[in-house]
Formats: structure tokens, sequence, C-alpha cells
């Protein structure tokens, strides 16, 4: 750092640098989640190499498993990147997988998405609101809609899985391929690519980094936060009863199960991506990559005959790592 | 020079300091001796900041040695620092607000009494102790969040002196004082002198530093200019080191005849309340005329402009807008009725600190850079640059966060943001807080020249000589009602309008 670039007194509006300072400034710290993926990528390529890790089979495996989280996770980037938190996205998606599958088996195909989609637009409302309006913070509003939905789940169903015969929904949602691509992994694409365009390119998305980043200073500039607020609670909710369609195709059923937890998995993906976990910084794409990171540290535990008892353990510290080594100095 | 050598507690040799391969500060010498105040000048970003976060153990210098009486240290952090006594008065963020201010003075150095828990008790008792030392009444058991800014610095000096303290160093501890609270802070300055404790004081009111300082600093572009005493150095001498050019009368009003009197006003105001601090308020406001808001802390001047910009309901009255009735229920509305805001606390109201200063820059105009669903990229960039070159702020690039600025670069890039949407009624509030001589004239200059361009000015200042210098009209608030509605051609001078502003 001792060895400065020279600059005139009078030149320092916009500074020319040299690359040598460009690649100084460039701050490593913000692309941790892409060099983490690529190091773990390459040390499982290694070590599981008899184990099959690179057969293209488990890489679309790895993909396949992440895609749910990855759905929820893009939802979830939008709320923490406002400096909210949603726990209830992984119970939304177990009742949107059961409220789906009873509908379907009711009344078809369209209701039954619709039914799905219902779950989350309302619960999200429902989250939004009370944060919004009441001021509620996020943190409790969602923990007491985590329970409720996944109560609600279990109650209307007995706990009784509800199987989904309906072949078009299926394949529709997670069980069939496009072309040599799974569905799942288009429909994860999906997610991201609108996610990353929308928070990096639109309006709302810079609306939505300025609410979390400062509120009063967005109200100031005319930013309605609270309306702000209300829109990445319910998208998170729509998003979460997605990824619980998503779930009920794969595993062809609805089960008030499917779901439980991911809203860690999710806050994990999302923070090891390198979203401000204080709001006001958010990225999509890191958002992914914090998702496959973790796939792939889970596929790589199992292949390697790691217990469920030491993945846990494992999977933990790696986590831990990964933000401590993002975290702003 | 320095004839009194051995009496330096702390002297600063050859300091450099450079951010990412732009030099900050270039080979500075500073010396304080015990006892004196010290007044450390320069323009925004000169590096007055950076220089003392060096003394303090907040940065760690390039290169050069830092001596606390007469006896090299290394200062590499702030606990370093604190026990070379070299203490702080920070603005905000030191203090925990629901801790109370005795729990605030000894943080993690609780007196501890039987069985090693912390004793309240003599928290309080020493904090009584301190505070009647300084001869201030402060009640150590009150919880800080309660008690105004007068009283956390107050906390804040007291904390430093508890830790033995022998250096203070304050950075424009009366941006955010009334003007009374100034006065009480200055007296106490005077007595921590005489104790022998030396000071600091960076400000950018030369009359501060005209009334406290012994000897004053002035750094320029990073680099020392002089080390002078007071009585060396002419008021104009100081104003052109600072500058870098003669600045002259950039305080003296310059009648207008822009004003354009007939037809209707841009802004009528009728009998608007608002909450407690707005009462019964009429104005109106013509095309290229500037209203000057004077009055106390508290008379309702900021609670009137927030009235105004739709943040605080309107209880009741009526705005007029080009004379239609408008009803501004949200900034959003008062943004679309072609009004700004330029708030007074620009880090907690104006900026998103971490976003970078393109990014803060386009808040406000993201309506005007969309291609269909999406922001225009392009469009965004040469936008957020001209605003950038037009105010003049000082800035390696674009995309740095706003955060890394200097105090008075940050407070361009508040009005810059504002200006990109062109409004037709611009209400500014403290809007040279911090900000140095140099780009204060720059600053009343686009008031004056904005006016003329036939838009409509309110300007909000403690200052009187800045408000006297644009204002066209003075309104005089008390208890958040009009006092007084004086044309400028009345005011005689500074003295007059003070005179108004108590009311007598
Ligand atoms: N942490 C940082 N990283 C990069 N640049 C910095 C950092 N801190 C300060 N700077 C730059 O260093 C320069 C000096 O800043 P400094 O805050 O010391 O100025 P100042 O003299 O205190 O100005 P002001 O009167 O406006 O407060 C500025 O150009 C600023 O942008
Ligand atoms: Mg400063």
């Amino acid at each position: 750092m001792s060895k400065t670039t020279a600059i005139s007194p009078g030149n320092t509006t916009e500074a020319r640098r040299s690359f040598g300072t460009a690649l100084k400034e460039l701050d490593w710290r913000r692309y941790v989640i892409y060099i983490g993926f690529v190091v773990v990528f390459l040390f499982f390529a290694v070590l599981l190499r008899d184990q099959g890790f690179l057969s293209p089979n488990n890489l679309l495996n790895i993909f396949r498993q992440t895609a749910t989280i990855t759905v929820i996770a893009v939802g979830m980037t939008y709320v923490i990147s406002c400096a909210e938190i949603d726990l209830s996205v992984g119970s939304v998606a177990g009742l949107s997988s059961v409220c789906t599958a009873m509908a379907l088996s009711q009344w078809g195909l369209i209701p039954g998405i619709l039914a799905g989609l219902a779950v989350g637009l309302l619960v999200g409302s429902i989250n939004g609101a009370l944060v919004s309006l009441l001021g509620i913070p996020s943190f409790l509003v969602t923990l007491g809609m985590l329970g409720i939905a996944a109560g609600t789940a279990q109650w209307i169903t007995a706990s009784a899985p509800q199987p989904i015969l309906d072949d078009t929904f299926n394949t529709l949602f997670g069980s069939g391929n496009i072309g040599p691509v799974p569905g799942l992994i288009v429909w994860s694409a999906i997610f991201v690519a609108i996610g990353a365009v929308v928070l990096n390119r639109t309006r709302f998305g810079r609306q939505v980094l300025a609410t979390g980043g400062n509120r009063t200073a967005a109200e100031f500039t005319g930013i309605n936060t609270k309306k702000i607020k209300f829109q990445v609670l319910l998208i998170s909710g729509a998003v979460a009863s997605v990824a619980g369609m998503l779930y009920a195709g794969r595993l062809q059923s609805g089960r008030f199960q499917w779901g439980a937890g991911d809203e860690l998995s999710a806050i994990a993906a999302v923070i090891l991506g390198g979203t401000s976990l204080f709001g006001g910084a958010g990225t999509v794409i890191g958002t992914l990559f914090g998702a496959l990171l973790i796939g792939l540290i889970n596929n790589g535990l199992i292949l390697a005959g790691l217990d469920a008892s030491q993945q846990q353990v494992v999977r933990g510290a790696i986590i831990i790592l990964a933000v401590a080594l993002a975290r702003k100095k | 020079m320095n004839t009194q050598d051995n009496s330096d507690v702390v002297e600063m040799r050859s300091i450099s300091k450079g951010f990412n391969g732009v030099s900050v500060l270039k080979d500075v010498d500073f010396q304080v001796r015990k006892g004196e105040v010290h007044a450390l000048a320069g323009g925004n970003g000169a590096g007055k900041s950076t220089l003392m976060k060096i003394l303090q153990g907040v940065y760690h210098a390039d290169a050069g040695d830092i001596l606390i009486s007469g006896k090299p240290v290394a200062i590499n952090s702030i606990q370093d620092a604190k026990a070379a006594g070299i203490g702080m008065v920070f603005q905000e963020f030191s203090l925990v607000p629901s801790l109370t201010v005795a729990q605030n003075i000894f943080l993690a150095a609780e007196p501890l009494g039987r069985g090693l828990l912390i004793d309240d008790r003599t928290a309080v008792r020493k904090s009584r102790e301190l505070f009647a030392e300084m001869e201030v009444d402060v009640d150590p058991r009150a919880e800080v969040s309660r008690l105004g800014t007068a009283y956390w610095q107050l906390t804040e000096i007291a904390k430093a002196l508890s830790q033995n303290a022998r250096v203070l160093i304050m950075d424009e501890p009366t941006a955010s004082l009334a003007r009374h609270e100034s006065e009480a802070l200055f007296e106490l300055i005077d007595r921590l002198k005489k104790r022998g404790i030396s000071i600091i004081y960076i400000s950018h009111r030369m009359d501060e530093v005209y009334r406290l300082a012994d000897r004053i600093t002035i750094l320029r572009d990073g680099r020392r200019l002089l080390t002078e005493p007071l009585t060396n150095v002419t008021p104009e001498q100081i104003v052109e080191g600072i500058v870098g050019k003669k600045i002259e009368g950039q305080l003296a009003y310059r009648a207008r005849d822009h004003i354009i009197h007939d037809g209707a006003p841009l802004l009528e105001v009728r009998g608007l309340t608002a909450g407690r601090r707005v009462r019964d308020v009429s104005f109106t406001l013509r095309p290229g005329e500037i209203l000057g808001l004077a009055g106390l802390m508290g008379s309702g001047r900021t609670e009137l402009a927030r009235a105004l910009f739709g943040i605080d309901r309107v209880d009741d009255g009526e705005i007029l807008i080009r004379g239609k009735k408008s009803s501004l229920a949200s900034p959003q509305q008062a943004i679309d009725a072609g009004i700004a805001l330029v708030p007074e606390d620009r880090r907690a109201q104006g900026l998103v600190l971490d976003h970078s200063v393109r990014e803060n820059l386009l808040l406000p105009l993201l309506g005007k850079i969309r291609r269909g669903p999406l922001l225009d990229q392009g469009a965004g960039k040469e936008l957020s640059s001209s605003l950038i070159s037009k105010f003049a702020v000082k800035v390696a690039h674009p995309n740095r966060p706003v955060r890394l600025l200097s105090g008075g670069n940050q407070q361009k890039v508040v009005i810059a943001k504002w200006l990109g949407n062109d409004p037709d009624i611009l209400i500014l509030d403290e809007p040279t807080a911090g900000v140095d001589i140099g780009t204060k004239s720059e600053i009343l200059d686009m008031i004056r020249d904005l006016a003329s361009a036939g838009k409509a000015v309110i300007v909000i200042s403690s200052e009187y000589p800045e408000l006297l210098a644009v204002s066209d009209r003075v309104l005089v608030l008390k208890d958040g009602s009009v006092l007084r509605d004086i044309p400028r051609s009345e005011i005689a001078d500074e003295e007059y309008l003070q005179l108004a502003v108590q009311g007598v």
C-alpha cells in the first residue's frame, strides 16, 4: 500500500488507475463464494474421483437436489437485502404442496396450481401486512407463521401424504426433462435469471436495496418503504409456494414435511452468496452459488461415506468458515 | 519555529497515508502543545479526519512517526491511543443508547465492588465528580437515548476524561449543536485548557476557530501548508490557504431582480398545522425568491420542511402549489408536485452510506432512466457523471461507496441528487453543515443561480451570515409559529436578525 501510483493533486476526480492498483483494489471478499465454490469443487473432484463425483449424472443430481433451495433462496435474497427475514418459507412450501395435491385431485390441474400459488400469496401478504402496517419485526411474524403454516398443512391432511397422479403436473413441476436438461434445473434457472435482473436492473430492485441500506434516507427520497417491505415478503411467500409445487412434482405427492427446515438452508445460501445480513446489498447470482455450494458439500460428504451426523458437523463448519472469510474487515 | 519542543504532547512526523493507491496525506508534520487549542483546518477532503484517525489508531500511517511527550509510540489500535492519553469526541456511534450516562462512561472499565459485581453506585458517583469538574449539569442515571446531542457530547468528553485523556480530538463538534449549546461547549473547552488538556479542534467555521484556538494548522490536498499562532494570520490568509484562491464577498447579499411578483405564487401555505411543532404557519413563495427560515433549535423549522415534503402529516391548513390546492401526503406526492428536500442529517436521512456515489445520485431519478421495465445503465452512468462534474464532487470513482467521501463531498452528493430532478421548489435544511468555505460559497452561489432561473428556494440555516447572504426574505419562527416575516432590505445586520429570533 505504501507504493502508490502518482496522482497529481488536481486530478483526483476520475483517477486513472493502473492495472496493478485495479487488481489490488479488487475486493476479493466479494468473490469468496465463487472462489470457495471452485476450491470445494476441485477438492471433491480429486478426492472423490473414484466415487463418481464427476460423472454427468452426479453433477446433474447436485443441481436437481438444490433446485428447490435455490428457488426459495432467490426470494429470500430480496427479503434479506431489504433488512428483513422470512422464516416461514419452508412451511409455506409444505403447505403449498399439500394444497396443490388436494385441489389437484378434487378439481384438476389448473385449480391445483392456483391453490398452491394462493397459499404463497396469502401467507406472504399476511406476513407483509403485519410487518409493514403494524411494524412487527419480520423475525417474529414469520416465526409465528412458520408454526401456523406447518400446523395447517399437517392438520388438513391428518399427517397423511397426498399422492399426485396427474402426469402433466408431475412432468411440469420437477419430474420431467426438457431435452437432456432436467425440468428442475430449468425452473431454477428461470427464477435466478428473473431474480438477478429485477434486483440489479429495475427500479424496484434499487428501491429494495435502498430501503435495506438506509430506510430513513429511502423515505426521504420518496420511496414508499412500507410498500417495498410488503412486496418483498409477498414475493418470498409466492416463490416459496412455487418451490412447494416443485417438491410435489418431483416426489409426486404433497406432504406437510416437504420443505421443513429449508428456511435455514436458504438463509445460509443467501448469506454465503454475499448478501448482507443487515440489508442494503444483495446478489442473486451469489445466492445461486451459495445454494450450489451447499448442495455440493452435501453430495460430496455422502459420496465420501460420512453418516448423517458427521455430515451435519462438517457442513456447519464449512458454512461458518465461508462466512468468516467473506465478512467485511 | 518551535521554541518549546519539549512541551509538545503530541508530535506527528512526516505522516503519509494512501487509500488504494490514492495518496491522502503527504509528509504531514503536526505538533500539539500541552494545554493549547490547536485548530486543524482545510478544505473538504484535505485529510483532516484521516490524520486524526491515524492518531486515534483507527488507521495506520503508511509512513511517519508519532511521538507522545517526546517518546515514539506505536499506535496500532484505539486501545493504544487511549493508553497514550488520546481521547476522541465522536459525533455518534460510540455511545450505547440503551445504557445510562454513567454506564456509558465506564463501559468496559466498570468499577467492581464485592464479588466482582459491577458497582453502579460508584460509577454514578464518579460520573458526578467528572461532571462537577467539567462544571456541567448532567444526570449520570439518565438513559442516553433520551438525551439530546449536546449531552451525548458531554458524556463523550467525560468518558475521555475518565480515561485520563491528555489530548482531546473534536471533529466538527458544533455541527449538531444549537447556538447556546455551542457556547457552553466553548466555555468547557476553555476550562479544560486551563487544566492542561490539549484540544485538537476541527471546524469549518472561522468564528469558532478565532474564538477558541491558539494555533492553527492548515492542510491542503493532504499537505501541511502552515502552522501558525492565530495572532499571526488574518482570516483572509486562512481562507485563501484553505481554498487555494481568494474568495471575496461570498457572504454579501446580492439583490436579485428576478422575483416574479405578478401571477400566482409558486407555493402558498395557509394556516399550516402539523404535529406540535408547526402551528398556523402561513406564507407565500414566488418564483425566483429565496426564503430564509430563522429560529432557535426546536422552533419548528425542520418540522415545517418535513410537513411540506409530505413526511409529517398535516393536521390543518392548506398548501397551494401554482395556485392549486395540493395534498402532500407522502414524499412521492411532494416530489411529483416539484418539491425537493435536502434533509439536515445527511448520514441518516440523505444517503445510503454503503451504496456507491452513483447509486445514491440516481435513487430519486430512477424513473428518468428507464428503458421498458429495466433501468438504462448507460443513461444512468452519464447522468451521474454529469452531476458529479457539475457539482465538483471529489470522488475517485462513481462506484465507490459514498461512506468513503469526506463530509463536505457527501453533502454535495445529497444536494446533487435532488437537483438532477429539476425541482421547482427546493427546500434546503442546513445545506452547508460540514462544508468547507470554498464549497460553501459554491453552494450559496448555486442557490442564487437556481432562484435566478425562476425556482423558489427555502433555506434553513443556523448560521446567520449565510442566511443573510442569500435570503430575499426571512421568516422567523418561534415555538412553531411565524413570529415575523421580514424583507431582506429591512434587516440591517446579523444582530438585528439575532434579536428578531430571540423575539426581542
Ligand atoms: N477509508 C477510506 N478509503 C478510501 N478513501 C478514503 C477513506 N477515508 C478517507 N478517504 C479519502 O481521503 C480524503 C481525505 O478525507 P478526510 O475525511 O480526511 O477529509 P477531511 O479533511 O476530514 O474533509 P471534511 O472537511 O469534508 O470532513 C478524501 O478524499 C476521502 O475520500
Ligand atoms: Mg472530516
